[in-house]
Order: C-alpha cells, then structure tokens, then sequence
C-alpha cells in the first residue's frame, strides 16, 4: 500500500542530529524503493494473463523504446566514434591503431553501451514518468485508484517496469552496434584503419561473455530507473514544485544508481 | 453505518481530529461544513482509509477501517464511492474509459454489458454525449460529473464528496446538488458530503455537521442547525447571510 500520511519532522537541534536523520531517512526510502521495486517485478507474470495490461506493455514498449531512438542513434554514433577517436590517437603513437576495433567494441558491450543508454533512459524516460506518477499523484488520481480497489503499482509502474527490462537491454545492444560502427568510421576516415579489418579484430576480440554482463547490466539499470522513477513520483507533495522536485530527484538518483550498481557489476563479473 | 469511535487524528504535532465520534446512518445525508483547514477532508479520508487515525477506530458497518489492510482493504473500498474536489480522473483516458475503469479492472463484465452501464451512468449525470471527450476538452463542472458517474457506476453503499461544488458556478452547484440528492432517492446511497457550500448543504442535507477544533461542535438537520445559537455554527452562518430562518430570503 503507498502510504499518503504526510510526514512531519521537528527541526533537528543539532547538525549531527540532523545528519543522523538523513541518513535515517535514507535508508527508509531505499527500503521502501526496493519493496515497490520488487512489488512491481512480482505483477510482471500476472500482466502476461491480462490482455489489457499486456496491450499497456506494449504501449509502453512503443513510448520508451522507439521514441528514444533518434538520441539514442545520436549518442550511441558518437560515443563509439569518440572512443575510436581517442583511442586511436593513443594507439597511433605505438603504430598499433589496428586495435581500436576491439578496444571500441570491448568498451561499447561491457560499459559504454549499457551505461549511456542507461543515462538517456533515466533523463528522458525516468523523469517523464516520476513527472506524470507525481502529476496523478498531487491531483489525487492515485488515491482515486486506491479507492477503485485498483493496485496503482500493478495499473501503471508494472507496464512500465516490463517495458524497461526488455526495451534496455535492445536498446543497449542497438547502442553497441552503432558505437561500433562510429569507431569504424573514425578508423576509416582517420587512422586509415580499414573497415575489415576493423570489424574482423573487433570480432575476434569480443566475447559472447561481454554481450551477456552488458545485457544484463543494462536490464538491472532499466529496473533501478523505473523503481527510482515510480516510487519519485508516488511520494510527491505539494503540488507542481513537488513534481518539479521529484522529476529531479529521480534523475540524480537513477544517475548515481546506475554508476554505483554498473560497478559492482562489473566487479562481480570480472576478476582482477 | 459509518462510525467515528474518539478518533484522533494528530498532524504536525496538532490534532486535526480531536477524540471525534459521530455516527452516520444508512441511507442519509450527511453534511460536514466548517472553516477552511479544519479537518474536513481528513475526516473523509479516514472513511476509505486513505488515512489512519493516531488514536481511536473508524467503523463501516461491522468492518474496522482503521484496522484493515490489503485485500480485505480493497473489499472494504467497494463498498465506496469517492467524488474527489478536481474529480481526479485519469488525463490519458476518455471520460467514457475513465467511468468504465473499475468495471474493467475489479469486474468479469463483457465490453458489451460495461459498455451499456457506461452509457446508464452518463445518462445519470447529464453527459451522454460527452462520452468521448478527453478530461482537458471539459469544464470544472464536467469533470465533476464525470468523477460523480464513475463514482457510482459499481453501485457503491456510500458515496463521499469532497467539496463537490467548490469552483463552480451558482446554478452548475445547485445541479450537482440536485444530483446528489437524486442519487441518494433513487439509489438509497449514503451520501457525506464535506462542503464550504452552507446553502447547498442546507438544500440537500438530511443532516448537518460542524466541524471545529477537530469535533463536531453540532450535528443537526438543516432546521435546527440555521436556528441553534451555538457560536461558531452562527458565525459561520452570519458570514454566508444565513439567519436563524434559513434559507427563506434567497
């Protein structure tokens, strides 16, 4: 059930009571995020069975994935294209710019790919739905289905969450391919790198393994936003400076989520 | 049929609800009037358990409200329906989606059958032609309608209001005034119906409430509540040129 009690705190007498009560606090909301986290991931099986909700997912699917392509395509072009611009100019220095194709492809499937589509997804994604949950939210619609008997996390954060775990991982894969494909074109236009000979190395390099982390890398951070996002946006107060407030909030946290989660990731997947 | 057991109800370290008891009967009703922030909405919110009381017990019927969670919360809340003050429907829905959706999602009703229960409704609130319009593309007034026909489409015992004519003007009120009282005739609804509305409250009201202080300082009909000499229901009666007559000068 998402409470609507509002919470009322006396000034903190002290500066370490004060941080002491951050951190309290803190650790409430994240204890809280993750049940409604985890409530919304337990609908995903029942919104299979239910058409309407199914027709919601795909709807979904539609919002987040295909509308995010245009700066997808864009960012994931560049990404790659700095990277082999980068690296390439490192490797020139030892005539070894020949290897810029699996540096950029090793890089796109375990870090680039994930994270940047990841950070599109929270800044674009996120905050349009920690802004509309918020928006029903002060305007009493979520209490309105509370009171119809309807879950509002099975009604809108399921849909939403289903549509993130699978629309991440394509879209993480879809910024791979074109990261790769911008780190050729730098290698053919300026390193001389021929394209392929680009791809052959970039294919011997890579590992399924990679594909695999990156994917599922990139489905935990589809998870982290939405759950961020959701539960942003069922907590707002005070009317329109409170969406205001919660679409920021859900950014920086999706933001620092997702950096701090893609490293421990990683850590868990590759040993030093 | 609803009932407030010494509920208090504590906010910012206030109490918003000060050991507050009354009984509302079936098939009434019943108006809370009072001063801006006084506790009128918190009073309703308790009703549906959209808050709980710091100390003390809400009733409807044999179920404790204040004690029930989950599924047992959500069969609890079937028996309500809830007019909110924006009527709070949903911007992405069409009116008509918008009244269809606890059919859709709490019943196994055909497309066909809910469709036609939409259509009994909407006929119910005047809007048989508004079906099809966005909630941006109708007025205040509309989307209270609306918000009262989705209300009442599952056939709730007891529908609640929360300032359902706040905003509107004079004759649009009276109209939803008019409703609430056919609703109420028609269907036997329990009716409460928190308002700053003292005219409308005295036209439709089988009884009245004031709230003050977090109590209800009287509870009366609509006769003996313009006639009591109690001092904050006259001063709140003098400020809306009600005099101890009533409504006879309007």
């Amino acid at each position: 059930m998402i409470t609507r009690e509002p919470v009322y705190t006396d000034a903190p007498a002290t500066a370490w009571e004060g941080l002491w009560r951050m951190v309290l606090m803190g650790l409430a909301d994240v204890g809280r995020l993750g049940v409604l986290t985890m409530q919304a991931l337990a609908g995903i099986p029942a919104m299979l069975f239910s058409r309407r909700q199914r027709r919601e997912w795909v709807r979904q699917m539609y919002q987040m994935g295909i509308k995010s392509l245009p700066i997808i395509s864009v960012v994931g072009m560049f990404t790659g294209m700095i990277l082999g611009l980068q690296v390439g100019l490192e490797l020139r220095r030892f005539n070894q710019e020949i290897y810029i194709g699996p540096a950029v492809m090793v890089s796109m499937l375990r870090e680039m790919g994930p994270f940047m589509s990841a950070l599109i997804l929270a800044a674009c994604v996120g905050s349009s739905m920690a802004a509309q949950i918020g928006t029903m939210t002060v305007n009493d619609e979520i209490a309105a289905l509370e009171i119809m008997s309807i879950d509002p996390v099975r009604f809108l954060m399921t849909p939403r969450m289903a549509a993130m775990v699978v629309m991440t991982p394509l879209l993480s894969f879809y910024t791979c391919v074109l990261g790769v494909i911008g780190g050729g074109i730098v290698g053919l236009t300026q390193l001389n790198v021929a394209w392929d000979k680009y791809m052959t190395m970039a294919m011997d390099f890579a590992r399924m393994r990679d594909l695999y982390v990156g994917l599922f890398k990139a489905m935990v951070f589809g998870i982290i936003i939405t759950g961020v996002s959701c539960y942003e946006g069922f907590t707002t107060r005070q009317g329109a400076v409170g969406v205001g407030q919660a679409t920021r909030r859900s950014v920086i946290t999706s933001f620092l989520l997702v950096l701090v989660v893609g490293y421990i990731i990683t850590r868990m997947f590759y040993d030093l | 049929m609803i009932r407030f057991d010494h509920v208090t109800k504590q906010l910012g370290g206030r109490n918003v609800l000060d050991d507050l008891s009354c009984d509302i009967n079936k098939g009434e009703i019943f108006a809370i009037v009072g001063p801006s922030g006084t506790g009128k909405s918190v009073t309703l919110k308790h009703m549906v358990r959209l808050l709980t009381p710091t100390s003390g017990a809400v009733w409807v019927g044999d179920v404790e409200m204040s004690a029930v969670n989950g599924d047992e919360l959500a069969r609890a809340r079937e028996r309500f329906g809830y007019l909110f003050q924006g009527g709070a429907l949903l911007g992405w829905m069409t009116v008509a989606e918008n009244i269809a959706l606890p059919l859709r999602e709490r019943t196994r009703m055909t497309e066909d059958e809910i469709e036609e229960r939409v259509m009994q409704v909407l006929s119910a609130v005047g809007m048989e032609q508004d079906g099809d319009k966005y909630p941006s593309e109708i007025s205040g007034g509309m989307q209270k309608r609306a918000g009262l026909a989705r209300a009442i489409i599952r056939e709730p015992e007891i529908v609640l209001y929360d300032e359902p004519t706040s905003g509107l003007d004079p004759v649009t009120a009276r109209t939803i005034d008019q409703l609430i009282r056919r609703l109420n005739e028609e269907l036997g609804i329990t009716s409460v119906v928190v308002t700053h509305d003292l005219q409308g409250a005295l036209l439709i009201a089988d009884r009245i409430a004031m709230l003050t202080g977090g109590r209800f300082v009287e509870v009366s009909p609509p006769k003996t509540f313009v006639a009591t000499d109690q001092p904050d229901v006259r001063k709140f009666l003098d400020a809306q040129f009600i005099s101890k007559k009533g409504l006879e000068g309007f």
